[in-house]
């Protein structure tokens, strides 16, 4: 009891000492409102009746609760035919993206190869190519392959790597000491194999991370199933969601409620696996 | 010579040949992709950009055409004006706003960063369609929060998306919102600035503003230019928000007129439109060149702008 006051009476102390600190507090406190209201609001909508959802002035707390609205809202989306639809391409992306960015990362980080930096330089500028200037062409191919309408486009990709991944897992590798593959090598061991029973254990959390980046990439993703996919019946979750709102754009509560839906995973993913965002941020940051 | 001495580059070159070859076998997956993903596609639209080519008929040359098509389409430079407005407004503001938290999180002494690097974190993993929802309703008119916060205040509340002159301004106010990855990454060079200049410049009698713009500014620019960068690269390439937004609240299709008046055609979107509404492949191709000059342009003067400017640690 008395080490909680004397606690809080050094904390008092400290702000009564230092103006310039308190006026930061307030500052972040003020903009952590700003930025969390959206949400708070984003909630409180889906779950209000029509006519509390246009109130004047805006009530924050929804009374009547009206649970409904998420059934409601699911049923409106398709949802269950929505999800399978972007888990049917999320899924193998994410199976694709960390096979294949691994086997590269693999070939850049452990191996010694004459050309390998030049090549690496390579990838990297591959990075700043805009999407534009090379979507136009594939579409181009997919249309000849016959693969518009299907969700080829979305997944074959994967397959072969994606540069910001291989850059990051290569990172990782070259962190591994050099003596463990060396000694798996003395034993007999292909690289193929070091890379599975050494590499791959050690690398868990990384893998994750772009494990994690990859499903979150596809689950987001509008304008690839927008431009190859047109059947409504294999609208993944962003279509079904952004059609159901222009077709009835002043339901708030359902639009609110579908929002929600489609949100939530991505925010309880990222409370659980907060360090990996950080992580993959601050690596972005490096790059440059 | 021994005769040892005489095989070992030999030996030396097998070794590296075998890593040669096992190093391309790894990397096979990726170099597919860059043949198939970038290299063929990037010469495949340069090539299309001086054809007439309707997706179903094949390609006819017609030379410098496209190029001079879109001197006199008004599209385009509505498209290149608001992509530029956005760039050029919206980008020096949000990395400005990022760099504003992140300066007060790297407060000395203050508690609980890992919460509030959370908060603002947070807006970045709201998927863009939902977030675009979200805003939507925020800016309604009506009854959307922010107006009604505004009235209540007494100050002036627009139509936002219903409006063409407020529409980039929401578009600039969503940005903003989400620009905690900006915070990470300046967070991160606030944390490699060295004690030992503030405590110098405090030494020298610097006070809080001069030890801001005299030490923490310059050593952390490197990370204002990316982000500043990265921001203009992403700003051209903007698709999805405009397009749900304009279908949102101007009506079905209207996604890709580019909202009221076409406030929020973009250059993503009459890309979009000319490729995929009306597979003019030709002309598009042609768009998505002149996009990646401009990307270069720009790019290039922001590196010459900043080379003064721009502090870079001796060695790294």
């Amino acid at each position: 009891m008395s080490g909680r006051r004397s606690a809080l009476a050094r904390l008092a102390w400290l702000w009564r000492l230092d103006p310039y600190r308190l006026a930061v507090y307030v500052a972040l406190i003020g903009l952590a409102l700003l930025f969390v209201a959206p949400f708070v609001w984003m909630l409180s909508t889906s779950l209000k009746t029509g006519p509390h959802s246009i109130a004047v002035p805006p009530e924050w707390f929804p009374d009547p609760m009206v649970w409904r609205n998420y059934p409601d809202a699911l049923a409106k989306i398709n949802f269950w035919v929505s999800l399978r639809n972007t888990l049917f391409y999320a899924i193998p992306s994410v199976v694709g993206s960390v096979i294949s960015c691994s086997v590269v990362a693999y070939g850049f980080a452990r191996i010694q190869w004459p050309g390998r930096d030049i090549v690496f330089i390579l990838l990297l500028a591959t990075m700043m190519l805009p999407g534009q200037v090379t979507f136009i062409p594939l579409f181009v191919i997919y249309a000849k392959l016959g693969w518009v309408g299907t969700f080829l486009p979305l997944i074959v990709p994967t397959f072969l790597g994606n540069p910001f991944f291989i850059f990051l897992l290569r990172q990782f590798f070259l962190g591994i000491p050099r003596e463990l593959s060396d000694a798996a090598r003395i034993d007999g061991a292909g690289e193929l194999r070091i890379l599975r029973t050494i590499i791959v254990p050690l690398s868990t959390p990384a893998l994750i991370t772009v494990g994690l980046f990859t499903f979150i990439d596809k689950w987001t993703d509008f304008f690839g199933p927008r431009v190859y996919l047109s059947d409504p019946d294999q609208y993944p979750l962003s279509i079904a969601i952004q059609t159901f709102q222009a077709a009835h754009k002043t339901d708030w509560p359902l639009s609110m409620a579908a929002s929600t839906v489609i949100t939530l995973p991505l925010v309880v993913i990222y409370f659980f696996a907060q360090r990996k965002f950080i992580q993959g941020i601050t690596l972005t940051g490096i790059k440059g | 010579m021994s005769p040892s001495a005489t095989r070992r580059p030999a030996r030396l070159t097998r070794q590296t040949r075998r890593n040669l070859g096992l190093g391309l076998a790894f990397i096979s997956p990726w170099l597919l992709g860059f043949l198939a993903f970038y290299l063929y596609p990037a010469l495949a639209s340069l090539y299309y950009s001086f054809t007439d080519f309707k997706i179903l008929s094949s390609p006819h040359w017609i030379g410098l055409e496209n190029y001079q098509h879109m001197v006199g389409d008004r599209m385009f430079w509505k498209a290149l004006g608001n992509t530029l407005y956005i760039t050029v407004i919206g980008v020096p503001l949000s990395v400005t706003c990022a760099l504003g938290i992140a300066l007060l999180l790297n407060t000395k002494r203050i508690v609980g960063i890992g919460f509030f690097r959370t908060i603002f974190y947070l807006p970045v993993v709201v998927p863009p369609v939902a977030a675009a929802l979200l805003w939507i309703w925020l800016l309604n008119p009506q009854y959307g929060l922010v107006n009604q916060a505004l009235s209540a205040f007494g100050l002036p509340h627009p139509a936002w998306f219903y409006d063409p002159n407020w529409a980039k301004a929401g578009i600039i106010l969503i940005s903003v919102w989400g620009v905690g990855d900006v915070v990470i990454i300046y967070l991160g060079a606030l944390q490699g600035v060295p004690q030992q200049q503030y405590e110098a410049a405090e030494v020298d009698g610097a006070g809080r503003w001069a030890r801001l713009r005299h030490v923490t500014i310059p050593m952390i620019s490197p990370a204002i230019l990316f982000n500043l960068i990265t921001g203009a690269i992403g700003a051209f390439q903007y698709f999805t928000q405009a397009y749900v937004i304009s279908e949102g609240t101007v009506g079905r299709g209207s996604g890709a007129v580019g909202g009221q008046s076409g406030a929020l055609l973009f250059y993503g979107i009459e890309l979009y439109n000319e490729a995929f509404r009306y597979f003019n492949i030709g002309y598009a191709s042609a768009l998505a060149w002149v996009l990646l000059v401009v990307i270069l342009i720009t790019t290039a003067i922001m590196l010459r702008v900043s080379r003064k400017r721009v502090y870079y640690e001796e060695g790294r």
